[in-house]
C-alpha cells in the first residue's frame, strides 16, 4: 500500500480509513456469502409437504392379543403388538439397572424420563413403536420369525435384541426402540403422528 | 520436468492458434514430448485404464440418466426397462454397472502401486493427496450411484450408512434428515443422491486435471523410485507409453467385456433384484465389493473406546482408515522410494495387501461365523486383527522403518538400472 492510497496499520501507524474499508467489505462479503449458502443447505432438509404426511391412523382392534402388525409411517414401519398378560408382567418385572439404556425414548414424555415400562406405553396391553433398529436402521424381526432372547423383537444384521416393551437388552444397538408421539382417539383407533394439541390431550403422563 | 516447450506449430493454422490459445502445446507438451523415466512397468499403465474407466462411466452414465426415472415407485422399473426395452440397453447398463467396479480394481492397483513405489514421497505429496480426494469422490458416486436402481440392497446399503452419521454426537440426528430429506431413505434421498450422482463424476474429472497436472510438475516416478537426471533416463510420452498404456488398456478392456457380454450380473447381490421394502431388510446386508474392508473394519469395533461409544468408534475407524492415507507422505520417515531397496518393509507392505485382501473377505461374511470353518475363530476376530495391522502399518512400521531398516544398494541412475552399467 502506498502513502497515497492511506498508510497501512502494520507498519506500526494508525489504522487507516483504508483499512477499516477493506476489515468493512470482507465482513459485508463473509456475511453475505453465508446468507447466500444458507438456503442453499437448508433445502435438503424435509419439506413442508413430508412434514405434513406426519400423522395415520390405525384401527388397533383387528390385532389380536399375542400378534403384532407393521404399519407404515414417515416412510419407515411403526410395530404395533397386542401384547399378552405374560409379555407384559415380563416387561414390568426388569429392573431399571437391567437396561444398556435406561431412558423412555418416548416422544410423548420429556427427554429423561426412566425407561420403566408404565413410561412406553398408554395402554399396557397396546405397544407402539418405530421400527428401525436404532444401531444401523435395520427393521428387527418379531412375531412368526425371530424374537430373540428376550421374547420382544431380534435384530438380524448385527444382532440385537430386544424385550417385550421394546427395550435394547443385548448387542449392538445403543437405544431402546422409541415410541413415536400417539393417543387412543377411540376406543380402538389409534392416531400416531399428533399435531401440538393433541400432544398435549393425549393423556400421557410420566409414571 | 517439463522443461521448455518444444512443440513447433506445423501449419499456418496451428500457428495462428499457437498465438491465440495454445492449446496444441500443451497437449503437445503434456502426452507427446512429455519426458517420461524409460523404466516404467506395467504398473505404471492404471492411470491411463483409470482415465478411460472414467470416460466409460460419464458416457454409460449421460446415456442412462436418458431412460432412467429417479422416483420410489419407478427407478426399479425403470432399470429393468433399460435393459429388457431400451435398444442396446443391456449393453449400456451392463457397461455402467461393471464399469464401476473395474473402475475400482484399477484404482485399487494404482493405489498399490503408488504404495509400493512410494510415489506419495516428496516432491508428490500434493499429487497423492489429490489423488486421495479423487478416491474419496469414488466412493461418494459409487455409493450413490448403487442406491439409484432402488433394490433391496440399493435402499438398506443406503440406510445403513446413513444411519451412521447417527452416531455423530449431538448433530447425527438432525444430520441424517438432512441427508435424507425426511423421515427415512425415501423419494428425497433418492432423487438427490440421482442429482449428486451425475453432478459428481465431472467433480473427479476436475480433480484429475490437478492430478495430472500436479504429476507433469516433478514428472513420474519410477520402479527404481530415482529422480531424473538426464536426458538419457528418459524417453518421450509419445510413442513409447502411448503405445505401451494402449495395450494395456486393449487387455484390460477385453477382461471387461468378458464381464460385459457373459456375466454381466455376476458382481452384483441377487438381492438387488428384489424392489426395495422399507418394512423388510435383507438377511445380511452386504455394500458392493469395493467397500468390504471398510465395512469390515467398521464392524470390527465392537468395544468402547474411553468415551467414544463402539458405533462411533467404527465410524471414527472406517473414516480413519481412509484419512490416514493423507498423513501418510509425513508418516513414511524413509528417503528411499521403492520397496525394491527396501528389504524389510517390503515383506510389511505384502502382508498388507493380504491385510486388505483379508479385510474385504471379513467385510463379505457374518461376524459371528467361523473362518474356515475353525470352531471359534470368528470373523469378527480375524477383522478385528487386520484392522489392528491396518492401521499400525501406517502408524507404527512405516514411521518405524525409516530408522532402523538398511535399504539395499540402489544403481546409480535410471540409465544404469536398465542397461545394467554403471554400478555405483
Amino acid at each position: 500500500m502506498t502513502e497515497e492510497n492511506g498508510a497501512p496499520g502494520a507498519d506500526g501507524q494508525e489504522p487507516s480509513r483504508r483499512d477499516f474499508i477493506y476489515i468493512a467489505a470482507g465482513g459485508v462479503a463473509a456475511v453475505g456469502g453465508g446468507l447466500v449458502a444458507w438456503p442453499f443447505i437448508d433445502q435438503m432438509n424435509p419439506a413442508a409437504d413430508t412434514l405434513a404426511l406426519g400423522s395415520i391412523r390405525v384401527d388397533v382392534s383387528v390385532v389380536a392379543v399375542g400378534s403384532e402388525i407393521t404399519v407404515m409411517w414417515r416412510g419407515g414401519p411403526v410395530f404395533i403388538r397386542h401384547r399378552t398378560e405374560e409379555e407384559i408382567a415380563e416387561a414390568r418385572a426388569v429392573e431399571l439397572d437391567a437396561l444398556p439404556d435406561e431412558e423412555a425414548r418416548n416422544d410423548n414424555l420429556p427427554v429423561g424420563t426412566p425407561g420403566n415400562d408404565a413410561n412406553r406405553v398408554l395402554r399396557p396391553e397396546i405397544l407402539i413403536v418405530k421400527g428401525n433398529c436404532t444401531h444401523l436402521g435395520c427393521v428387527p424381526l418379531g412375531l412368526g420369525a425371530n424374537t430373540g432372547d428376550y421374547d420382544g423383537w431380534y435384530c438380524p444384521c448385527h444382532g440385537s435384541h430386544y424385550d417385550t416393551s421394546a427395550r435394547i437388552r443385548r448387542g449392538p444397538a445403543p437405544e431402546n426402540l422409541p415410541v413415536p408421539d400417539y393417543y387412543f382417539e377411540t376406543e380402538t383407533t389409534v392416531k400416531i403422528g399428533l399435531s401440538p394439541e393433541e400432544a398435549t390431550n393425549s393423556g400421557w403422563a410420566v409414571s | 520436468m517439463s522443461g521448455p516447450s518444444t512443440y513447433k506449430p506445423g501449419s499456418g493454422i496451428e500457428k495462428w492458434l499457437d498465438d491465440r490459445l495454445p492449446i496444441i502445446r500443451l497437449g503437445y507438451d503434456s502426452f507427446v514430448d512429455f519426458p517420461t523415466p524409460r523404466n516404467l512397468n506395467y504398473w505404471w499403465t492404471f492411470g491411463g485404464i483409470l482415465a478411460v474407466f472414467l470416460m466409460i462411466q460419464i458416457i454409460s452414465g449421460i446415456v442412462l440418466a436418458m431412460h432412467y426415472v429417479a422416483h420410489e415407485d419407478y427407478a426399479f422399473e425403470s432399470v429393468q426397462r433399460i435393459t429388457r426395452d431400451v435398444p442396446f440397453g443391456w449393453l449400456i447398463q451392463s457397461m455402467h454397472a461393471n464399469g464401476a467396479s473395474f473402475f475400482f480394481v484399477a484404482v485399487y492397483l494404482h493405489m498399490f502401486r503408488g504404495l509400493y513405489y512410494g510415489s506419495y514421497k516428496a516432491p508428490r505429496e500434493v499429487l497423492w493427496i489429490l489423488g486421495v480426494v479423487i478416491y474419496l469422490l469414488m466412493m461418494a458416486t459409487g455409493f450413490m450411484g448403487y442406491v439409484l436402481p432402488w433394490g433391496q440392497m440399493s435402499y438398506w446399503g443406503a440406510m445403513v450408512i446413513t444411519n451412521l452419521l447417527g452416531a455423530l454426537p449431538f448433530i447425527g440426528d438432525a444430520l441424517r434428515e438432512w441427508l435424507w430429506g425426511g423421515f427415512s431413505v425415501g423419494q428425497a434421498t433418492l432423487n438427490r443422491f440421482f442429482s449428486l450422482h451425475y453432478l459428481l463424476p465431472f467433480v473427479i474429472a476436475a480433480v484429475v486435471g490437478l492430478h495430472i497436472w500436479a504429476l507433469h510438475v516433478p514428472g513420474n516416478g519410477n520402479p527404481v523410485g530415482l529422480e531424473v537426471k538426464s536426458k538419457k533416463d528418459t524417453l518421450p510420452f509419445h510413442p513409447y507409453y502411448t503405445v505401451k498404456d494402449g495395450f494395456a488398456i486393449i487387455v484390460y478392456l477385453l477382461i471387461f467385456a468378458v464381464f460385459v457380454f457373459f456375466l454381466p450380473t455376476v458382481l452384483g447381490h441377487a438381492d438387488n433384484y428384489i424392489e426395495a421394502n422399507a418394512l423388510v431388510t435383507p438377511a445380511h446386508i452386504v455394500p458392493e465389493w469395493y467397500y468390504l474392508p471398510f465395512y469390515a473394519i467398521l464392524r470390527a469395533i465392537t468395544f468402547d473406546i474411553g468415551p467414544i461409544d463402539a458405533k462411533l468408534g467404527g465410524v471414527l475407524a472406517m473414516f480413519g482408515a481412509i484419512g490416514i492415507l493423507f498423513v501418510l507422505p509425513w508418516l513414511d520417515t524413509s528417503k528411499v522410494r521403492s520397496m525394491r531397496y527396501r528389504p524389510l518393509t517390503r515383506w510389511f507392505f505384502i502382508f498388507f495387501v493380504v491385510a486388505a485382501l483379508g479385510l474385504g473377505w471379513c467385510g463379505a461374511k457374518n461376524p459371528d461365523d467361523f473362518v474356515m470353518g475353525i470352531e471359534g475363530f470368528k470373523f469378527l476376530y480375524l477383522g478385528q486383527f487386520l484392522t489392528f495391522y491396518y492401521f499400525a502399518y501406517f502408524i507404527v512400521i512405516l514411521p518405524l522403518m525409516g530408522i532402523i531398516e538398511k535399504p539395499k544398494e540402489r544403481p546409480a541412475s535410471i540409465e544404469a538400472a536398465v542397461l545394467g552399467s554403471d554400478k555405483a
